[in-house]
C-alpha cells in the first residue's frame, strides 16, 4: 500500500494520517468498511450520524480540501468503518468531490458501498446509483427520506426497486431512526455472504457496445482483477485516461514516472 | 478528439486507434443512456398521488424557468425591485439629508465659537462630517430598502432558479454554469463574489468567474447608481414618470454588466483561458416561506449596517484627504485642482471631467465614497454653496457643467473601472498571482474608457 502519511500538503503541513484507510484484498479481521455515498441533500449524514454515533472522526481526504467522516460500529458482533464519502451526483470526476468518491470506490474498494437517496426524487438519485453500480457490485440501496415522501405522497416500490437493480433495497426514514437496523442487518447478510447481488448492467447504444466490447477484450489482460473492466473501458471511451494511466504505473516493474497528481494516488497495493 | 498524453504506457498505444474521434457526443452519449434508464426504473417503482402542493410548485417552477418567461420575468422582478427602491427611498433621504445638513451648521457655529483654526474646522467639518452626512443620506434609505427585497427572494428560493434560466447562455460563453451564482454574489459584495469562485472546481472557469466578478454592481456602486439615475435621468421626462425611468436607467445599467460578463468570459474562454465547460448538476431547492423576522435582521444588520460601516470607516479619512488636497496651494492652485487639470482631457473624452476621474482614483479603497469625494471635489474647486438637499446637489452638479451624459457615462464607468481596494485584495489571495490581479483591474478599466469614449462621442453626434 502507498502510505501517505507522509505526503505534504499544499501549506506544507503533514496531512491527516490515513493509516484508517481500508487496505483492500486484506484478509478481513472482522472489520468491515463500508462506504456511504449518495447525492447532496438526501440526509447522508444523519444516516451516518445515526449510525455511528459518538464513534467519528473527521479530516480531510489527502491533498484535498473536501472533508472526510468516518466512524465505526458494530452489529451482530462484526465490527464497521463507516466512510461518508462527499455528497456528489455523479462520478465523472469533473470535481474535487466527485473524484475523491469515485477514487474511493475505485481504489480502496471498501466491503460494501451503501448509496443513500432521496425518496421524493428518486430518479435524479439513480443516475449515482447506476454509475456507482458499474464500478462494485456490492452495493446497497438506502432509500432515505421515506417519510418525506409519505407526506408528498409519494409511494417508492422499494421490492420492486431491489428486483430492477439486483441489490438489496432498504427503505429508511434516518431522521427518526427508522429502517436502519434493517439495513445494519443487510450489511450483515452481505459481508457474511448471504446475500447475493446480481447489479443491473446499464446498457449502451449497439454502435457504443461494439467499442466497449472491442476495446475491453484488448484491456482486460493488462488489468487486475478487481477492477471492473467494462468501467475502465467506458472511462478510456470518454477520454479519461487517468485510471488506466494508474493501473499502468503500478503493476509491478513497470513504472515509467509518476503521472498523476499526488491527489489521485489514493491507496493501492 | 483527446490525446493520450503518457505514451510510455503501451496499453495506450495499443487502444488509441480504437477510440472514436468525438469524445463529447460519446460522454454525451453514455450520459443519456445512464439517464434513459434511470427513468425507466423510477417509472416502474415510484407512484405519485397528485398532491396540491407539489403540482403547485411544479407549475410555478415551469413558469420561472420556462425558455419564454424566465427571463421576462427576472427582468420584470427586477425592475420592481429597484423602483420600489428608488420611489421609497426619495424621501427619507431629503429627510435624512436636511437632518444632517442641520446639525452640520450648529457644529460650524460651535466650532467658530470656540475660535478653533480654520483648518482644523475644515477637515472635520467641510471634510469629514459632511463626506459622512453625504454618505448616510444618500446610501442609507435605498440600502434600507434593497436589501431586504433582495434577501425576500433569496429567502423565497428565487435566485437558484436564476442560476438555472442564466446556465445556458454561461455556457455559451465557455464559462461555467455556476458562474451565475458567484455573479449574484457579486451584486451583494465583489469581494464576496470573487471568494464564492471557490464552488467552481475547475481553474480554468474559476479565473473566469474572479476576472469577470466586477462587472456584477456591487451594494457599494448601486447607492451611486440610484442617486444619479434619481437626480439627471429622472428629470428628463414628465415628473409622474421621472421614478420609473430612473429605475429602467439602473436596470439597464445591470443589464449591461451582465452582458458585459458574458461578452468578456466569451472572449476570455476563446483567448487566454481556453477549454471547454465542465457541466454540474444545480439542483433547485424547493420554495421555501421566508421568515421576514429573520430577513429584516438579517439585511439589515449583516448588509445595510455592514455596507454603510463600510463607507463610514473609509469615507471619513478619504474626505479628509480630499479636504487636503483641496486646501494645500501650489502657487495659487490647489493640488486638487492641478491633478484635475491633468485628467481633464482624459475626463472630457470620456464624457466626465478631471474631479470625476479623481473621485473614482480616491473611491478605490470603497466605491461607497464616490459621489461624497466628487461633491467634495465640487465644492472645494467652484463656490461654496449650501449643500443641503438632494436638489442642491442636481444644481451642483448642472453648475459644473453636468448633462445627462455625464451622468450616463459615470455610471457606465462605475460599472466598468477597476474593483475596490478589497477585491483586488481577495483577487490576489485567490490567484496566488500579481498578474492575474493586475488583469483584473484593467480589463474592467481599459473597457470602461473604451466604452465611455465610445457612448460620449456617440451621444455628442446625435445631440447636434
Amino acid at each position: 500500500m502507498l502510505c501517505l502519511s507522509h505526503m505534504k500538503d499544499q501549506k506544507g503541513e503533514y496531512m491527516i494520517e490515513t493509516a484508517s484507510l481500508p487496505i483492500q484484498g486484506q484478509e478481513h479481521t472482522g472489520n468491515f468498511v463500508v462506504a456511504l455515498a449518495g447525492n447532496p441533500n438526501v440526509g447522508k449524514s444523519t444516516v451516518f450520524n445515526r449510525l455511528t454515533g459518538l464513534n467519528q472522526h473527521t479530516g480531510n481526504w489527502p491533498g484535498k480540501t473536501v472533508i472526510k467522516a468516518e466512524g465505526t460500529f458494530s452489529h451482530r458482533n462484526q465490527r464497521y468503518t463507516l466512510v461518508d464519502l462527499p455528497g456528489t451526483y455523479s462520478l465523472h470526476a469533473s470535481s474535487s468531490d466527485e473524484q475523491v468518491a469515485r477514487d474511493f470506490i475505485c481504489f480502496s474498494r471498501p466491503d460494501i458501498t451503501a448509496v443513500v437517496c432521496d425518496a421524493t426524487c428518486l430518479e435524479r438519485n439513480l443516475n449515482l446509483v447506476l454509475q456507482i453500480l458499474e464500478i462494485t457490485d456490492q452495493v446497497v440501496l438506502c432509500v432515505n427520506l421515506l417519510d418525506e415522501a409519505e407526506r408528498k405522497k409519494i409511494h417508492v416500490d422499494t421490492a420492486m426497486l431491489a428486483h430492477q437493480l439486483g441489490i438489496p433495497v432498504v427503505g429508511t426514514a434516518a431522521r427518526s431512526g427508522r429502517g436502519l437496523s434493517k439495513l445494519k442487518d443487510v450489511l450483515h447478510d452481505m459481508v457474511i455472504g448471504k446475500i447475493a447481488t446480481t447489479p443491473r448492467q446499464v446498457v449502451y447504444d449497439q454502435e457504443l457496445e461494439t467499442s466497449i466490447n472491442e476495446i475491453e477484450k484488448r484491456l482486460t489482460p493488462y488489468l487486475p482483477n478487481w477492477i471492473n473492466s467494462r468501467w475502465v473501458t467506458l472511462r478510456a471511451l470518454e477520454g479519461d485516461f487517468n485510471i488506466l494511466e494508474y493501473i499502468a504505473c503500478n503493476r509491478p516493474g513497470n513504472c515509467p514516472q509518476q503521472i498523476l497528481p499526488e491527489e489521485v494516488a489514493l491507496c493501492l497495493q | 478528439m483527446s490525446t493520450i498524453k503518457n505514451q510510455e504506457v503501451p496499453i495506450l498505444r495499443e487502444i488509441e486507434p480504437l477510440l472514436p474521434d468525438d469524445i463529447a457526443n460519446i460522454k454525451d452519449r453514455i450520459v443519456s443512456s445512464i439517464y434513459q434508464q434511470a427513468e425507466d426504473i423510477s417509472a416502474r417503482v415510484v407512484k405519485t398521488e397528485n398532491s396540491y402542493q407539489a403540482s403547485l410548485e411544479a407549475r410555478l417552477d415551469g413558469i420561472l424557468t420556462s425558455r419564454w418567461l424566465g427571463f421576462p420575468i427576472m427582468l420584470l422582478l427586477l425592475t420592481v425591485v429597484l423602483w420600489i427602491t428608488i420611489t421609497g427611498a426619495n424621501y427619507p433621504s431629503q429627510l435624512l439629508a436636511s437632518g444632517l445638513f442641520w446639525i452640520e451648521g450648529h457644529l460650524l457655529h460651535l466650532f467658530s465659537t470656540l475660535g478653533a483654526p480654520a483648518w482644523l474646522t475644515g477637515i472635520l467639518i467641510q471634510g469629514m462630517y459632511r463626506s459622512l452626512a453625504w454618505v448616510v443620506s444618500v446610501m442609507l434609505p435605498p440600502m434600507a430598502i434593497f436589501f431586504p427585497l433582495f434577501t425576500l427572494l433569496e429567502d423565497l428560493g428565487y435566485l437558484p432558479r436564476v442560476a438555472f434560466n442564466m446556465d445556458n447562455l454561461f455556457r455559451r460563453a465557455g464559462a461555467h454554469g455556476k458562474q451565475c451564482l458567484t455573479m449574484c454574489m457579486g451584486f451583494g459584495c465583489n469581494a464576496a463574489g470573487v471568494t464564492s469562485c471557490r464552488i467552481i472546481d475547475s481553474p480554468r472557469e474559476r479565473l473566469i468567474a474572479i476576472l469577470t466578478n466586477t462587472f456584477s454592481i456591487c451594494n457599494g456602486r448601486f447607492p451611486t447608481l440610484i442617486a444619479l439615475a434619481t437626480i439627471f435621468m429622472g428629470t428628463l421626462i414628465a415628473r409622474a414618470y421621472s421614478s420609473i425611468l430612473a429605475t429602467l436607467v439602473v436596470v439597464a445599467i445591470i443589464m449591461t454588466g451582465i452582458l458585459t460578463t458574458l461578452l468578456v468570459s466569451y472572449f476570455l474562454s476563446r483567448t487566454l483561458l481556453r477549454g471547454v465547460p465542465s457541466f454540474f448538476v444545480l439542483e433547485l431547492p424547493p420554495f421555501r416561506k421566508p421568515q421576514l423576522g429573520q430577513i429584516l435582521i438579517r439585511s439589515l444588520l449583516d448588509r445595510t449596517l455592514f455596507v454603510l460601516w463600510r463607507a463610514i470607516v473609509i469615507a471619513a479619512p478619504a474626505g479628509a484627504l480630499t479636504w487636503i488636497l483641496a486646501n494645500s496651494f501650489v502657487a495659487d492652485t490647489s493640488v486638487f485642482a492641478l491633478i484635475a487639470g491633468w485628467l481633464d482631457p482624459l475626463g472630457q473624452l470620456m464624457g466626465m471631467d478631471g474631479i470625476i476621474l479623481i473621485a473614482f482614483l480616491l473611491g478605490l479603497p470603497a466605491n461607497e465614497i464616490i459621489l461624497p469625494i466628487l461633491i467634495m471635489g465640487y465644492l472645494s474647486v467652484g463656490t461654496m454653496l449650501e449643500l443641503d438637499s438632494i436638489n442642491a446637489l442636481r444644481l451642483l452638479l448642472l453648475d459644473n457643467g453636468w448633462t445627462w451624459i455625464t451622468a450616463l457615462c459615470v455610471m457606465l464607468f462605475s460599472l466598468l473601472h477597476f474593483p475596490c481596494g478589497t477585491t483586488l485584495y481577495t483577487i490576489f489571495k485567490e490567484t496566488h498571482s500579481a498578474r492575474w490581479t493586475i488583469v483584473a483591474a484593467l480589463l474592467p478599466l481599459a473597457l470602461g474608457i473604451l466604452v465611455t469614449s465610445m457612448v460620449n462621442q456617440g451621444a455628442q453626434l446625435i445631440m447636434r
